[in-house]
């Protein structure tokens, strides 16, 4: 998976619990939580999708790893060339 | 025969919108069972029978238009000999009775025998009934020529050419521009009515939490995604448990007292995407293993979102269990859902410096608050749930 295609399904993923986010205005270095006022459901129903798009485990310490959108993608890639 | 009426949803519920039927005329219906998907200002509502019997017909076809509480809907035939005058189709809302008591308006779960309901409120078809409100005719004086009286389009334009033009009608107060107003409308009116009439008393207190998030992190560590728990579930479950110890905090407030409930059902505040909260209940929580909670917090979570949530869930909340600490605040002093006698509060985990046998050491805790009826309960009893829910809390291996 190129870092384009980690990206897009991590939007997919993130959509799914915002609707109505917009890539575009998305900084991939802030926090998604505040960005897009995410509760602990929202967050662990993304990280349920990501789960589900990408068959990793992501254990609870590594949260704070893919809070933002640039860590999200950088720790997923790291995850499936390890896999 | 009984009347299946506009049911309130809610203490914030005055009017509501016919979205679909979901028995035919001549099919049978169980208490329990969906019979109708009814719009509110907060959510499409599968709403349902609180009767066994069989769905005889229908009063009203789904349509654009909203109907007040008590509008009669459809009528069921009861199963075996149900009195007609008593037999309620719906059961009627906890909060009902309160509000006829307190507040002037339509009798909101009142049921009138079929018979005299046919004369009050003639047949009329829906294109004919938008018909008759555009024109600003009155139904009663239109003679229906359909099947059984029935007030067809056809009936309507002979009435508006006999009769002269009404004055202008006035604009149907119920139109509202959108869904987000409504919604806080909604709430405007229940809160401002809470506060009104409930004299609350706030009681707070910090409980330590190492124990439990030190527990829930062994558990999680060892579990999939798909099988975690948030620490909201454990706060949930604590609280219910604590209520058995503290019953006279569950319940309502109705006819000028307290009633208790022996079941305990937990109205969970679920903040809507986009503004607005819904706060449906997790039914018997106290009952409910953590695995089964969490479950059923995520499956509710996302039907509130999805605007789909059941009319139990709506009417059946005892208590009400808020936690902005998601949102960073450290406490919350909530408003009761009336008739609700109680709300529980909690705030964010922060990590503090605490007195531990002679030490200072660094702990997460979190602010649980108590919002109570005043009329119901003295600061007394409330200090003993939060206390009770700080220990249970201390043992989360037996939440």
């Amino acid at each position: 998976m190129s870092p384009e295609q980690i990206t897009s399904a991590v939007l997919a993923a993130l959509s799914d619990v915002a609707p109505e986010l917009d890539a575009q205005t998305i900084d991939p270095k802030a926090q998604l939580r505040d960005q897009l006022d995410l509760d602990s459901m929202d967050f662990l129903n993304f990280v349920l999708g990501l789960h589900k798009a990408f068959g990793v485990e992501i254990p609870e310490p590594d949260y704070r790893k893919i809070g933002t959108l640039d860590g999200c993608v950088a720790y997923l890639a790291e995850k499936m060339v390890a896999a | 025969m009984v009347q299946f009426i506009m049911p309130k949803l809610g203490a914030d519920m005055t009017q509501g919108k016919l979205v679909e039927w979901c028995k035919k005329p001549g099919q049978p219906i169980r208490r329990g069972e969906i019979i109708a998907v009814i719009e509110t200002d907060k959510a499409n509502v599968d709403t349902e029978s609180f009767v066994d019997g069989v769905f005889e017909s229908a009063l009203v076809e789904p349509h654009d238009e909203w109907l007040p509480v008590g509008t009669p809907l459809a009528v069921i035939r009861v199963e075996g000999e149900a009195p007609p005058q008593v037999a309620p189709a719906v059961q009627p809302t906890a909060a009902a009775p309160a509000v006829a008591a307190l507040a002037p308006g339509p009798a909101p779960a009142m049921r009138v025998p079929v018979a005299e309901a046919a004369l009050e409120r003639p047949k009329i078809s829906p294109a004919a009934r938008k018909h008759v409100l555009d024109l600003g005719i009155d139904p009663a004086r239109i003679s229906g020529t359909g099947p059984g009286g029935r007030i067809t389009l056809e009936d309507v334009d002979r009435a508006a050419a006999a009769v002269p033009p009404a004055p202008a009608p006035a604009p149907a107060p119920t139109e509202v521009p959108d869904k987000v107003l409504r919604m806080r409308d909604a709430i405007a009116a229940t809160m401002a009515r809470s506060k009104r009439e409930i004299p609350h008393y706030y009681l707070a207190t910090t409980i330590v939490m190492a124990k439990a998030l030190g527990w829930l992190e062994a558990r999680n560590n060892e579990r999939p995604v798909t099988e975690r728990l948030l620490p909201g579930v454990l706060l949930i479950k604590a609280t219910a448990l604590a209520l058995r110890r503290v019953p006279e905090l569950n319940g309502f407030w109705l006819n000028g007292r307290a009633e208790p409930s022996r079941a305990i059902h937990v109205g969970v505040a679920i903040s809507l995407r986009g503004g607005g909260l819904v706060a449906p209940a997790l039914h018997d929580a106290e009952q409910c293993s953590l695995d089964e909670l969490m479950r059923r917090l995520q499956d509710l979570t996302k039907r509130a979102r999805a605007n789909s949530l059941r009319s139990s869930e709506m009417t059946d909340p005892t208590i009400t269990v808020t936690s902005l600490g998601e949102r960073g605040v450290e406490s919350v002093f909530g408003i009761i859902y009336p008739p609700q006698l109680a709300l529980v509060g909690f705030g964010k985990l922060v990590e503090r410096p605490w007195v531990v046998d002679d030490g200072i050491v660094t702990q997460p805790v979190v602010t649980a608050t108590l919002s109570g009826d005043h009329r119901a309960t003295d600061g007394h009893r409330g200090a003993l749930l939060l206390d009770a829910i700080d220990r249970l809390l201390q043992e989360p291996e037996k939440l």
